[in-house]
């Protein structure tokens, strides 16, 4: 499978704070990559940079290199098309406080699709990739805030899926969920890695288990091992890795 | 047991007293509220006529009809000035101006300071600046002037608090999917922000319609036989009209000033009657 994303000795510093320090990793097509770690430990940092939301941040300086399809994603593209084709789930769910169709058509009509048989088609298409339509089709002119916190989610994540993007990076995605739907959203995940690259951010190591194919650990703003998640966990290189994940720290 | 029965007794009485304090304190603000409105419309009501509220004016029936154009005249001008200038000065405040930006202080100052201006001050600006310097004369169009500058600070502090309310994760939403930063404040923040800066708005009217001082100044105090649009001509908003009325000394005019104020009291009630309707339903519409 081929690198979709390269990352070549980043270094980013939030003011005189360096928050990550000289990573190098790849990220693979079609495959789950779960960042690890605990808090602090640059793991968003880095998930965020990748489609320069940390922009929004003042004082934040990148140097190196993060290249999506061998361009350079902070010098050669901008943040709008970038942010078009790397989609972001956010920690907390955030529906815009509009219906749920205004919330998956959002993103179409922001780049530029008017018709309404293709906005409705990229709804339920987009609704359906998220195995929320049958919940939702009846609804769809209710208010997106009314759905629980796991649907709104997944909504989301249909948010995500409707501008078609490439890659779709997730912030702890199920962190404020209850087991069920984290259930949910992990089975969507692994569905559909087919059709994208898939990075994800986790506190928890045995969603990472679970779902991943690779996995990388940081710890102080580095990367201290990334492997594949099987080789990771079943015997890490590193001794600071086995420490975290047999749970003597973190 | 820690508790004895002494100190649970002392316990039940404070929090009785301070119970009867609340209760006693929330009913005297209602009670004054509510006797200054019976006061005014027990006394104007009755006044009220056809001939008052849309005949001509002359020292019989001291007609408030062109009054009543004038105010609201001087109300929706007045914002169609001022409330676009106040809403995107609060949205580059908000949205677009950086922290510690030496600009930005100088403007909030700006700002701050105009907000706690007497309003009389600003009516002398208006007469010497609207009024004599551009040779607008006292009119309805140097009260408009004057009126949207004093009403500024009032809509541009509360749309930039509304605006600042409006959270982070929405705006992280759109930019996440590609949307630009000007679609962002104009398609996500400014709709959710909407209450907030409609209640501004009612804010700025209540001070419009009770303007006296400036607009004095300004307007000038001129009544008219009937209503006019011609913002060059001199006209004396409700507020002004009860005023003069009170002063006039005519055997019937402190009673036709209640009448205005009744007037006046109608239309404040509607204007945030509506207002709240309109809120709600942009609430009920997300």
């Amino acid at each position: 499978m081929t690198d979709k994303i390269k990352i070549e000795n980043v270094d980013l510093y939030y003011g005189e704070f360096q928050a990550l320090k000289n990573i190098n990793m790849n990220i693979k097509e079609n495959e789950i990559t779960a960042f690890i770690g605990p808090s602090g430990c640059g793991k968003s940092t880095l998930l965020k940079s990748l489609n320069r939301m940390n922009d929004l941040i003042e004082g934040v300086k990148i140097t190196g290199r993060m290249l999506l399809d061998d361009v350079d994603i902070y010098r050669h593209m901008d943040p709008t098309i970038l942010r078009k084709r790397v989609g972001m789930v956010f920690q907390k769910p955030n529906p815009f406080p509009m219906s749920i169709y205004e919330n998956v058509a959002y993103g179409p009509k922001t780049h530029g699709v008017k018709s309404k048989d293709k906005l409705d088609e990229i709804v339920e298409e987009s609704l359906r990739l998220a195995a929320m339509w049958d919940e939702v089709k009846d609804r769809l002119k209710k208010s997106a805030l009314g759905l629980s916190g796991g649907q709104q989610q997944r909504l989301c994540i249909a948010r995500a899926f409707s501008v078609n993007p490439e890659v779709i990076l997730l912030d702890e995605p199920t962190s404020a969920l209850d087991p069920i739907s984290t259930m949910k959203i992990e089975d969507l995940l692994v569905e559909i890695k087919k059709k994208y690259t898939i990075a994800i951010v986790t506190h928890n190591m045995q969603q990472a288990t679970r779902i991943s194919d690779k996995t990388a650990f940081f710890l102080n703003g580095e990367i201290v091992e990334f492997d594949d998640t099987e080789k990771l966990f079943s015997m890490p290189k590193n001794k600071k890795t086995e420490d975290y994940i047999t749970g003597r720290f973190g | 047991m820690y508790t004895n029965i002494n100190n649970l007794k002392q316990r039940k009485v404070k929090s009785i007293l301070l119970k009867s304090f609340i209760w006693f304190c929330g009913i005297l603000t209602v009670g004054i509220l509510i006797y200054i409105l019976l006061f005014i419309l027990l006394r104007g009501i009755p006044k009220i006529n056809l001939e008052f509220l849309f005949g001509e004016y002359n020292s019989e029936t001291l007609s408030a009809f062109s009054s009543i154009v004038a105010t609201i005249q001087m109300i929706l001008l007045s914002l169609t000035v001022s409330v676009p200038i106040g809403v995107f000065c609060a949205i580059y405040l908000a949205e677009y101006a950086k922290r510690g930006n030496r600009a930005v202080k100088v403007i909030r100052l700006a700002i701050d300071t105009l907000a706690g201006i007497p309003s009389i001050v600003y009516g002398l600006f208006g007469m010497i600046f609207f009024v004599n310097i551009l040779g607008f004369r006292a009119s309805v169009l140097s009260g408009i002037c004057t009126i949207s500058i004093m009403i500024l600070p009032v809509i541009i502090s509360s749309s930039e608090e509304a605006i600042k309310s409006v959270p982070d994760t929405y705006r992280e939403g759109s930019l996440g999917l590609g949307a630009t930063r000007l679609r962002t404040v104009f398609r996500i923040v400014l709709p959710t922000a909407t209450p907030g800066i409609l209640a501004g708005i009612i804010l700025a009217i209540g001070r419009i319609v009770g303007e006296t001082a400036a607009l004095i100044f300004t307007g000038g105090t001129n009544v008219l036989k009937n209503p006019t649009f011609n913002l060059l001509s001199s006209q004396r908003t409700l507020a002004i009209h009860m005023y003069m009325l009170a002063g006039e000394g005519l055997p019937h005019s402190r009673d036709m000033a209640f009448a205005t104020g009744a007037i006046l009291i109608l239309i404040v009630f509607s204007v945030n009657y509506a207002a709240t309707k309109l809120a709600g339903r942009i609430g009920r519409l997300r």
